[in-house]
């Protein structure tokens, strides 16, 4: 069944975040990537065959207006925790992918009771104890989604060969906010080990088996510091795992989520 | 006029090969292939040079930096400057400019700039830029912040020249609890600021709403019109009207004493395929958030490889030798020629791009020597026939709101 997903847009704090929310069911919130996401995605759709599905777009990542007092992450994870009470999704599950889940850590350590479950999908946020997170600054658009992926053939898949203008624009909004967000140190935060040690929130900590945007060693960083976490690895899969592996991510995600 | 001497200090005997073999010769050109040895030589070139414009008969020398390249060896232009401050005796010394948000502290370096402003007994030119593309990411400075980092670090450093201190500084990007450096501009209120630049017509306008000079640096003719368009257009909405001191120039310009070997020389303008930032991945030359969101569409085809620079479009030597963004001959042939940039663009100072590249010492030396004793005596005639005047013979104000202070306070005595 095709899932219909609506638009909406929600003020908090006097800034106003783009949503697109499908399914119905017990809500879970998915928190894009540094690159925005992709308007239709087979993995939101899976996961919102038995839950609403809400995608917030972040201020600044080409459909929510910039909003320029946002000056680091934890700034977002601030105004999304707002966000989750005005809409009455305190308690709901967060999945963060790549950048979004260094938000979703930041919320967690905002309200460690609160979210009920956390999914941090080859997450930035961590300084990597070997390696380094791929630097977009140095390589292009197309050239930093292709080293997301596992397979070469992912980004024709979900982009076409040649994207469109529109999709330049888009990634380069994105990377300006991004730039603007976690510039320097770029894409880590120094003090969130060692807050992610009052989380409550059982977490899900999935990576690509061949993620070379975020180094695996960060997703035992994380692993070893959340209290309740677990850690899966996504055959066959990049960073951006949602696109290379969706059936397997969301049921993974899915079982995670019914689990006790 | 005002006749300046410039050359971007190009690191020359970079071995050649490997920039050929990775495709870039800027940023993440491995230093390695840098050698000291060499380096020490051509600095101490590149100052026996301007000493030598200086005798030959230059006004100014213009100075810049960049960083993380072999096209420009000059990683801060403060040093040269303070060289330059002790060993010349007449010349100004220009600085095109100083790149503000690469840099942490702009109190520091309002301190440096005062200090060369008093070891030159005030021969100081203070410009100011926003640094290039890939100078933010060689610097670390956000290039998201760029334009704001640059206003801000202007205003501070321009109240830090003219407020007593101590006063605090709380902006956006800068903060500092103490401003008080004991070391102020000779020039009073402060040394004049030039700003430099190509097509960022953010920056176009903001020179003009300040009353700033702009130097086009080797636009086309017919560009330089447009920019003189903007500007004009902008200093009319604050309410005066420009004069040939607001207008600046600089022109690739080889002289020799056969048109053979001047063009020989010349042909080194492209020798990074006349990219003047070296030869670079497009998305080091216009990161996120550095370039202007009214072009976005634009440049993002750029980054992407889906279109030529909106900068700079690429032309052959021949082309811009019939375009006039190289001049290159005899005495003779080269007055010609600016005499019609002259004429078309009126600039009231103009900056000569003696030497680049492969140049031999000999062939920049020659060039210095022409250009000062031949080339110059005669502009200076057509800039009294045209009427073209430097800022310093109008005797401009070194900004609109000095001048508006200025006449508030007369109106009040």
């Amino acid at each position: 069944m095709a899932i219909e997903w609506i638009s909406s847009v929600v003020s908090v704090a006097g800034t106003d975040i783009h949503l697109r929310r499908g399914g119905k069911g017990a809500p879970i919130v998915v928190l894009h990537r540094d690159i925005g996401s992709p308007d239709r995605l087979k993995f939101n759709d899976l996961l919102a065959e038995n839950n609403e599905v809400i995608v917030p777009n972040c201020p600044g990542f080409g459909i929510s207006p910039r909003a320029d007092w946002l000056g680091n992450v934890r700034d977002v994870a601030a105004l999304y925790r707002g966000m989750l009470g005005d809409l009455g999704l305190t308690g709901a599950p967060l999945v963060g992918l790549g950048f979004g889940g260094w938000i979703a850590a930041e919320m967690a350590c905002f309200a460690p009771h609160d979210p009920g479950k956390l999914v941090l999908a080859g997450a930035m946020g961590i300084k990597p104890p070997t390696g380094d997170i791929c630097d977009q600054a140095l390589i292009g658009y197309i050239e930093y989604v292709k080293e997301g992926c596992h397979d070469p053939e992912t980004f024709g898949r979900i982009y076409g060969e040649r994207p469109t203008s529109e999709q330049l624009v888009l990634w380069d909004l994105c990377r300006e906010m991004s730039f603007r967000l976690a510039w320097k140190p770029y894409m880590f935060n120094r003090s969130l080990p060692q807050l992610l040690r009052g989380v409550r929130a059982p977490t899900l900590i999935v990576w690509g088996d061949d993620d070379r945007i975020v180094p695996a060693s960060a997703g035992a960083v994380f692993a070893e510091s959340l209290p309740l976490a677990q850690q899966i690895a996504i055959a066959d899969a990049g960073h951006l795992i949602e696109m290379e592996q969706p059936d397997a991510f969301a049921q993974a995600v899915l079982s995670f989520i019914a689990s006790k | 006029m005002h006749l300046m001497y410039f050359t971007e200090q190009p690191m020359k005997d970079y071995p050649q090969d490997a920039g050929n073999d990775i495709g870039f010769t800027s940023l993440l050109m491995s230093n390695k292939h840098f050698n000291p040895v060499d380096g020490s030589r051509l600095y101490n070139e590149f100052l026996e040079n301007y000493v030598y414009a200086e005798e030959m008969g230059v006004d100014g020398i213009m100075l810049n930096e960049h960083h993380n390249a072999p096209f420009c060896m000059q990683a801060k232009a403060n040093i040269f400057a303070s060289l330059l401050a002790g060993m010349t005796k007449r010349v100004k010394i220009v600085l095109l400019g100083n790149p503000l948000p690469l840099n942490d502290n702009p109190v520091r370096l309002a301190e440096e700039l005062a200090m060369i402003d008093m070891i030159s007994k005030g021969r100081l030119v203070s410009g100011f830029v926003r640094g290039g593309g890939q100078e933010q990411l060689a610097t670390n400075a956000n290039p998201a912040y760029n334009r704001e980092r640059f206003q801000e670090a202007h205003d501070l450093i321009v109240k830090t020249w003219t407020q007593p201190g101590p006063f605090r500084w709380e902006g956006k990007h800068y903060h500092q609890r103490v401003v008080n450096p004991w070391a102020l501009p000779l020039q009073q209120p402060h040394p004049r600021i030039w700003i430099p630049g190509v097509i960022s017509q953010e920056t176009i306008i903001w020179a003009a709403q300040n009353g700033y000079p702009y130097i086009c640096l080797n636009t086309s003719i017919e560009d330089t019109k447009k920019i003189w368009q903007r500007y004009d257009a902008a200093a009319a909405d604050v309410g005066y009207t420009p004069g040939t001191e607001h207008r600046g120039y600089l022109i690739r310009c080889h002289v020799a004493e056969t048109e053979e070997k001047a063009l020989e020389s010349a042909r080194q303008f492209l020798w990074m395929d006349g990219e003047f930032t070296g030869r670079l991945k497009p998305v080091w030359a216009s990161p996120s958030g550095y370039f202007s969101p009214s072009s976005r569409q634009t440049f993002v085809e750029f980054v992407a490889g889906q279109s030529a620079s909106p900068t700079r479009p690429r032309k052959t030597f021949e082309q811009q030798l019939g375009d006039l963004q190289i001049v290159a001959g005899t005495p003779e042939q080269v007055v010609k020629s600016l005499r019609t940039i002259m004429r078309e663009t009126r600039p009231g100072i103009m900056a000569f791009w003696g030497n680049e590249g492969r140049m031999t010492q000999a062939a920049a030396q020659t060039s210095i020597r022409l250009l000062g004793q031949e080339v110059m005596p005669a502009l200076r005639e057509t800039a009294k026939e045209l009427d073209l005047k430097s800022p310093f013979e109008a005797d401009m104000p070194v900004s609109r709101a000095w001048a508006e202070a200025q006449a508030r306070r007369q109106a009040a005595e």
